[in-house]
């Protein structure tokens, strides 16, 4: 129990007694807030694995449930809007844990003022990204805002899905000697997003990478049973979701940087504001850490997936520098990949 | 300091009395103020850094540079010929 | 000729790594002045790459990190003002004043924008006349010629709203206040490229040839980095110490003279405190008087507010190279980039946060590389 009357802040980060932009930026600040706010307030098993949803015992099935909720401006950004990302966030959530995702929930928190005909593209659109990723809506809800107290639109979806038995994915299962795969190219949705933000626009053919993964997992788990880990690396990008592993399992990662799939417009738009693409947030990627004898093999499934096509293997687990995330440099030396601290913000220096 | 990234001017304009330009970055293409590079034209390189081009590109001193690598390539090859793997 | 990878060629580097390791004898111990070699120096590991007995240096080169307590503190104020937009680059939000960032201002209400360009503060202020917009001016040489740019078109344009906190920094008069202090153990610089290329490089003949010190001008690629290493190894094996240009590409002696034209224009001498290091005389630029009228310190009469560096961080002694990151009692405990006690562990640059991020945290664990 909680003594509300002496209650302070479990948090570390006192120096901030607001909320700041960083704690919703999937780097340190959002992790502090789920190890030392959520997780204690409302401890259980399922909760303190930390993985993209929880998976849960039911009538002798195995349930993987999930929810997010999508802010995103401006809401049409090259490659996608925010009805593409809230269908197939949750959905990837699901597939993460390895589970078919089957029914999902909308939830929406309009702004008054909204033009009724952005809402109509935007349900239409999440009407066919579900059904793109082989789901169902099946229940919702609707809220509206004061203007001025909202960002246009706001939606959380929540979805459910069936683990097949035999399955058992989670972070704490990655052991040393295991490979790491990604799907394809880094950093493509961030910096799609980024390329449209007030104040920093560039011209660019890099379109967000949104898509549900569903397809790519069920092919991946045909392939193996020796998959141990599957994360889709969002906001914090590569990096946040590998630390997060390193730290769940108690095993280093050593990747090789030479190895990483980077388009180069991404590249170069990464130099330009100052920013490193392992940091950038994927939405139609997925990071898998594999028993090393089937890496070849399910890379080549993965290749032969229209969503894997650019597929690689980045790195290995390792025993040594448990807990961290390092990286071999392109000219052989070798650097600490650590964990973002909040956003990932343009620098001049 | 100075995070100052090279790119190609594709073209040149002059925006409220100031010099300005599109810079191409590796595909990315960002509007760049060209006031301190006078003597640059399209098809040049320049250093960019906040979205100020602070000098040109010289193609005879980075050809320069990197033969001299080469060279010394070559030198310590002939020296030591088993060191470099 | 893209002038990127050509500088990352990996058999190059090897070639050059080799040659620097022939030639030298003994230790040597030089600075990179630029957090942006700092950055390129760790993020590649070039470090682990060079003879052991090359010691670098991370110098006072980032100018997030060396603004001081007192003018972050003046930011924050003004930025909490209502009617405020207050305009900075990325960098400088996180920098911690003495009770807050410029994020937990943003998270009170303030209006805070992040720009890319001092000109697009300038439109920021063109589209909302009846907003006091400010621009935080931070920057060594490199930048000042943009901010310099920005008042220009402001006033041309007749913008009574806009203004700048001007906090700019010098880099020669910091490396001559390093050279006269008496437990300086640099033996040889490697300049800033980019500094140079506003400035040009003349301003260092004098320091070399007074404190027999080899200075190279360096860029930022790993190449650019070895090749400054490669001739400061050289002069310092051969016992001169000259002024060199290893960033010939992008770096004349003379510098961009329109661009000292602009500054000229604008900014005056005026003596600066370094955050950690304390007042350098003659090395930073203000408003002069003919753009006095556009000072958000004037403006805003943040003039009377003063304060103290933190008592326990040793960034100063990181900064002067008298200490490494990790001798700092602090570091790593009291001090890591989530809570960072001083400026050299906020910047993903400073030499404290790259050393927390990207470097010695695993050699302290002596874990096999």
């Amino acid at each position: 129990m909680i003594d509300f009357d002496n209650w302070a802040c479990p948090l570390p980060l006192r120096d901030y007694p607001q909320i700041v932009m960083g704690h919703g930026g999937g780097g340190k600040l959002s992790n502090d807030l789920v190890e030392h706010l959520f997780v204690p307030a409302f401890h259980n098993p399922m909760l303190s694995s930390l993985a993209d949803g929880a998976s849960l015992a039911v009538g002798g099935q195995r349930l993987a449930f999930s929810t997010d909720s999508y802010v995103v401006r401006p809401l049409f950004f090259p490659g996608g809007s925010i009805a593409d990302l809230a269908i197939n966030g949750t959905v990837n959530d699901l597939a993460m844990l390895g589970a078919t995702p089957l029914f999902l929930s909308v939830g929406m928190i309009l702004e008054e003022g909204l033009p009724m005909n952005t809402l109509g593209s935007l349900v239409d659109l999440l009407a066919a990204a579900a059904r793109n990723a082989h789901v169902q809506v099946v229940t919702g809800d609707t809220k509206v805002v004061d203007k001025g107290h909202g960002d246009q639109i706001y939606i959380n979806t929540s979805g459910v899905g069936l683990i097949p038995t035999g399955i058992d994915i989670a972070p704490q299962n990655a052991r040393p000697g295991d490979q790491i795969l990604i799907s394809g190219t880094i950093g493509d949705h961030g910096m799609a997003i980024m390329s449209v933000r007030e104040g920093l626009e560039f011209e660019s053919p890099i379109r967000s990478d949104s898509a549900p993964l569903n397809g790519l997992v069920t092919a991946m788990l045909q392939c193996s049973k020796s998959i141990h880990v599957l994360r889709d690396p969002t906001r914090g990008g590569v990096a946040s979701s590998l630390n997060e592993i390193a730290k769940s399992a108690g095993i280093g990662i050593a990747l090789d940087e030479r190895q990483f799939p980077v388009r180069p417009e991404v590249a170069a738009a990464c130099e330009l504001l100052g920013m490193d693409p392992l940091y950038v947030a994927n939405e139609g990627k997925l990071l898998a850490v594999v028993a090393p004898e089937d890496a070849d093999a399910i890379l080549e499934t993965m290749r032969q997936h229209p969503l894997g096509q650019d597929a690689e293997i980045i790195g290995e687990v390792v025993n040594e520098h448990r807990g961290k995330v390092t990286s071999r440099t392109g000219i052989g030396g070798t650097r600490v990949v650590a964990m973002q601290i909040g956003e990932q913000l343009p620098r001049i220096c | 300091m100075c995070l100052g990234v090279p790119g190609q001017i594709k073209e040149v304009y002059e925006l409220d009395g100031v010099r300005m330009g599109k810079v191409n970055f590796g595909g990315i293409i960002k509007e760049v103020c060209l006031e301190y590079v006078p003597e640059a034209v399209v098809g040049d390189y320049t250093i960019v850094h906040v979205g100020f081009a602070i000098t040109r590109l010289d193609e005879e001193s980075a050809l320069a540079t990197l033969k001299m690598f080469e060279e010394l390539g070559v030198l310590s090859e002939e020296l030591n010929p088993e060191h470099l793997e | 000729m893209k002038y990127l990878t050509e500088f990352r060629n990996n058999d190059l580097v090897q070639k050059l790594l080799y040659e620097i390791h022939q030639i030298t004898t003994r230790p040597w111990a030089m600075m990179e002045v630029c957090g942006g070699q700092t950055h390129s120096i760790i993020r590649n590991g070039i470090d682990q790459l060079l003879p052991p007995e090359i010691e670098l240096i991370h110098g006072p080169g980032c100018p997030v990190c060396v603004t001081p307590l007192e003018t972050i503190d003046k930011a924050l104020a003004i930025a909490a003002q209502p009617n405020v937009i207050f305009c900075s680059f990325g960098d400088m939000l996180r920098v911690p004043g003495s009770d807050r960032d410029l994020f937990a201002v943003k998270s009170q209400g303030g209006d805070i924008r992040i720009v890319y360009s001092p000109l697009d503060a300038v439109k920021v202020a063109r589209d909302n006349p009846d907003r006091q917009v400010v621009f935080f001016g931070i920057g060594f040489e490199t930048t000042a010629p943009a901010n310099a740019q920005a008042l220009v078109v402001a006033k041309k344009q007749g913008l009574k709203n806009f203004s700048m906190l001007v906090s700019h920094v010098l880099v020669p008069p910091a490396i001559e206040a390093l050279m006269q202090s008496p437990t300086c153990r640099v033996q040889a610089f490697l300049a800033a490229g980019h500094v140079c290329s506003v400035m040009g490089y003349w301003q260092y003949e004098p320091l070399a040839e007074k404190y027999h010190v080899p200075i190279v001008v360096t860029g930022f690629e790993p190449l650019d980095v070895l090749n400054g290493v490669y001739h400061a190894v050289l002069q310092l094996e051969a016992s001169r110490h000259a002024v060199e240009n290893a960033y010939s590409r992008a770096v004349q002696r003379e510098g961009n003279l329109p661009a000292q034209k602009v500054m000229q224009e604008v900014f005056e001498v005026c003596d600066r405190t370094w955050r950690g290091i304390g007042m350098i005389p003659q090395s930073g630029w203000q408003l002069n008087a003919a753009y006095r009228d556009m000072d958000a310190a004037i403006r805003f009469q943040v003039g009377d507010i003063h304060t103290q560096e933190s008592a326990i961080c040793r960034s100063g002694e990181v900064l002067q190279g008298l200490i490494k990151p990790h001798q700092c009692p602090a570091f790593g405990k009291e001090c890591t980039p989530s809570k960072p006690l001083g400026a050299t562990m906020v910047s993903s640059e400073g030499a404290c946060a790259a050393y927390y991020n990207y470097g010695r945290f695993i050699e302290h664990e002596q874990v096999a590389p």
